[in-house]
């Protein structure tokens, strides 16, 4: 009797001390789900879905706070993407956050521009050039299209346009018709 | 006669080789207006050195090449650049990229020409001469030469040196009269190139179907100990990978070059244009084009780079009736053209005027029976059906899987398919998809960064104001601490009145 305490005793003495150790040494930082989440979505930083950015709109996915059909810009393949990794059911985007556009950069014009640093201090992604009273400029290259710097411009000289295709961007089109097959959505659904 | 290696799959076609290929290389004559795109290789598009107004002589640099997969670009004929701008260029979409147009002033009046000893050029200045004369492979695909030209970093000794005379593609004819007209340039830039690689073979690859190119050939190798190796026809031979296999027996690993398993591989015409470049300083202003199909008089006419379509489909006597469609390149890798307004470049290798019977018939499109003629046919080892269902599906992590991008888009797939499925399209539609996601997926990559580089700074600069602040203030701790007194207190406030307000003033001004 005495001797089954002790070993059952000693038993969990040492299986507690190597969970102990492990939950130590194999300690995972942050929320891994979250950096998945956020690798999937487009990173535009627009806060479309209601959230500061594409990272807090990640974390509020993971936590449940918010849905998988809230980012525009992603898009129907952004929330497959999304259903797939976390096991729900697709569905189709939120109207209420925006709809799914062409990609789109922003263009000042720079004879309107009077320099008052408000877009720049809107732009996520640190891609407007410029000074005060000093006319500003957008870095095509490094614009993710959300708009942001459109509301703040007190002379309405920013414009979005589409981004146009050009010889290195032209893509075959797929030879069936696009509403024909959808297989990820369909199989999950099913 | 050395042993063959037979490689998987391919297709006996119909050769449609005669009708162009009887009469001598025509020259084209100068057209009144050149329209010479800055991007006729692949890699980065080439620099433009003109502004319009300018005047430029034959063979003048006018676009210099950028980043190191890249080639220059040259005036074809002497005369004035009137537009630098985008037009229409022989592309399956249709669209415009930069190009410089020359109005010819017919005097043809040459840059100075500088011929070179190869012998005692360093082979990297050797390079660099074959990239500013803007040498690519005029096979097809109009690969920069300079880049495979260089070996290091894939293998130390290259084994075999293949020149590729097979021009497996139906209508095409170009290298056979190049071959049978030119074989002694042709052999003169094998030099220059087994002087660079230093191989220990060199095999030059031809179809059974040229035997006048075949004798050609062999003549003017004589004494050089350079192998013609004559291969049977059977489409696609003349695509590297497989004229290696054929050759030589290596396979080219999945993610390789044959360049990895030390085999290096150039077009004929490619070579005639190396030794041009070397041997009399002429840089790539020309080449041979194949017009043939429903045209009056097809042949091989040699014509300037810039060259409208149009005009070399008049030289060989005009449209016959029933011209369905305009393809670049062969019937079963070429594409569709948009209009015969666009110009020459290097990858232009033929001309064909299609009639609706030449063209695969526009019968429906059925299912997908499984028979699996396709997978008979893949000379790249793939499971072509397999591969559709995928792309169909938009599984591209599948497709890619199935090694999506071993495929060399040969079409023989889409040629043997008796439900007519277009095939190709599908892989090419597929591989387009998986590169875009990627390029959308470096772009959002970059925007985390920088968002998470703003998100830092912002963060900073508030610390920092919050530092400057405290500093700032001091009189309001310092005399607390010596000796707080209602006094110094009075006195304090009389000479310093508020001194938070004007930081704060600052910090707004600093915001806006």
């Amino acid at each position: 009797m005495i001797a089954a305490i002790v070993a059952l005793s000693a038993l969990a003495g040492v299986a507690g001390l190597l969970l102990g150790f492990a939950a130590v040494r194999f300690k995972v930082e942050g929320d891994p789900i979250v950096d998945k989440i956020d690798a999937i979505l487009p990173q535009t930083q627009c806060g479309q879905c209601g959230y500061a950015g594409c990272r807090p709109y990640a974390e509020a996915i993971a936590a449940g706070e918010a849905d998988i059909n809230q980012c525009p810009p992603g898009g129907e393949a952004g929330i497959v993407a999304l259903a797939e990794l976390l096991g729900r059911d697709p569905k189709p985007l939120n109207p209420e956050h925006g709809r799914e556009k062409p990609k789109m950069v922003a263009v000042i014009d720079e004879q309107s521009c009077i320099g008052c640093t408000l877009c720049i201090q809107a732009c996520p992604v640190d891609a407007i050039l410029g000074a005060a009273k000093h006319m500003h400029t957008v870095i095509a290259r490094e614009c993710t299209g959300c708009e942001l710097c459109v509301a703040p411009c007190p002379v309405d000289c920013i414009h979005m346009v589409p981004i146009a295709e050009t010889i290195t961007s032209w893509k075959w089109t797929c030879p069936i018709a696009d509403t024909e097959v959808r297989p990820s959505v369909d199989r999950a659904a099913a | 006669m050395s042993r063959l290696f037979p490689f998987h799959g391919g297709l006996k076609t119909v050769r449609h080789k005669t009708e162009s290929n009887q009469q001598a290389i025509r020259p084209a004559p100068v057209p009144r207006r050149l329209v010479v795109p800055l991007r006729q290789h692949i890699g980065a598009i080439a620099k433009p050195l003109v502004q319009p107004g300018d005047r430029v002589l034959k063979g003048q640099m006018i676009g210099q090449a950028e980043g190191y997969i890249s080639a220059a670009v040259h005036a074809p004929t002497s005369g004035v650049v009137t537009a630098l701008d985008q037009r229409p260029v022989p592309h399956p979409s249709g669209l415009a990229d930069w190009c410089v147009t020359v109005e010819s002033d017919g005097e043809e009046r040459w840059v100075e020409r500088k011929p070179v000893d190869y012998h005692r050029l360093h082979p990297s200045e050797l390079r660099n001469l074959l990239r500013n004369a803007g040498v690519v492979g005029l096979g097809g695909a109009a690969f920069p030469s300079a880049v495979k030209l260089n070996l290091s970093g894939h293998c130390d000794r290259l084994e075999t040196l293949i020149l590729n005379g097979a021009e497996c593609e139906p209508w095409i004819t170009c290298d056979d009269r190049l071959m049978r007209e030119r074989a002694a340039g042709i052999v003169a830039g094998l030099h220059i190139i087994a002087h660079l690689l230093e191989p220990r073979e060199v095999l030059i690859g031809i179809e059974d179907d040229k035997p006048e190119a075949i004798a050609a050939m062999t003549a003017a190798c004589a004494g050089t100990g350079y192998q013609v190796r004559v291969v049977p026809t059977r489409y696609p031979s003349g695509s590297v990978k497989q004229l290696v296999k054929l050759l030589t027996g290596r396979e080219t690993p999945v993610d390789g070059l044959p360049v990895d398993v030390g085999v290096q591989c150039f077009n004929v015409a490619t070579a005639h244009t190396i030794h041009r470049a070397v041997d009399y300083g002429e840089p790539v202003i020309s080449r041979v084009v194949t017009v043939t199909g429903q045209v009056r008089q097809p042949g091989n006419v040699e014509a300037l780079l810039g060259t409208p379509f149009v005009e070399l489909v008049e030289l060989c006597g005009g449209y016959q009736d029933g011209v369905e469609r305009l393809i670049m390149g062969g019937p079963m890798m070429g594409f569709a053209l948009h209009g015969d307004e666009v110009p020459v470049t290097k990858a232009t290798n033929c001309i064909l005027a299609a009639s609706a019977e030449q063209l695969t018939p526009d019968r429906p499109v059925m299912p997908c029976i499984r028979c699996g003629a396709c997978v008979d046919v893949c000379p790249a080892n793939l499971l072509p059906q397999q591969l559709y269902w995928h792309a169909r599906a938009k599984e591209f992590d599948k497709a890619q899987d199935y090694h999506l991008f071993s495929c060399i888009e040969c079409g023989c797939c889409s040629y043997v398919c008796p439900s007519r499925i277009p095939l190709v399209q599908y892989y090419r539609y597929a591989k387009n998809e998986i590169w875009a996601q990627e390029k959308e997926k470096q772009k959002a990559e970059l925007a985390r960064q920088r968002h998470q580089a703003r998100l830092e700074r912002l963060e900073r600069e508030k610390q920092e104001r919050e530092a400057k602040l405290r500093q700032k203030a001091p009189p309001r701790s310092e005399p607390a601490v010596a000796k707080p007194t209602l006094e110094t207190a009075v006195a304090r406030a009389k000479t310093s009145p508020a001194p938070t307000l004007e930081t704060t003033a600052e910090t707004v001004n600093r915001d806006g």
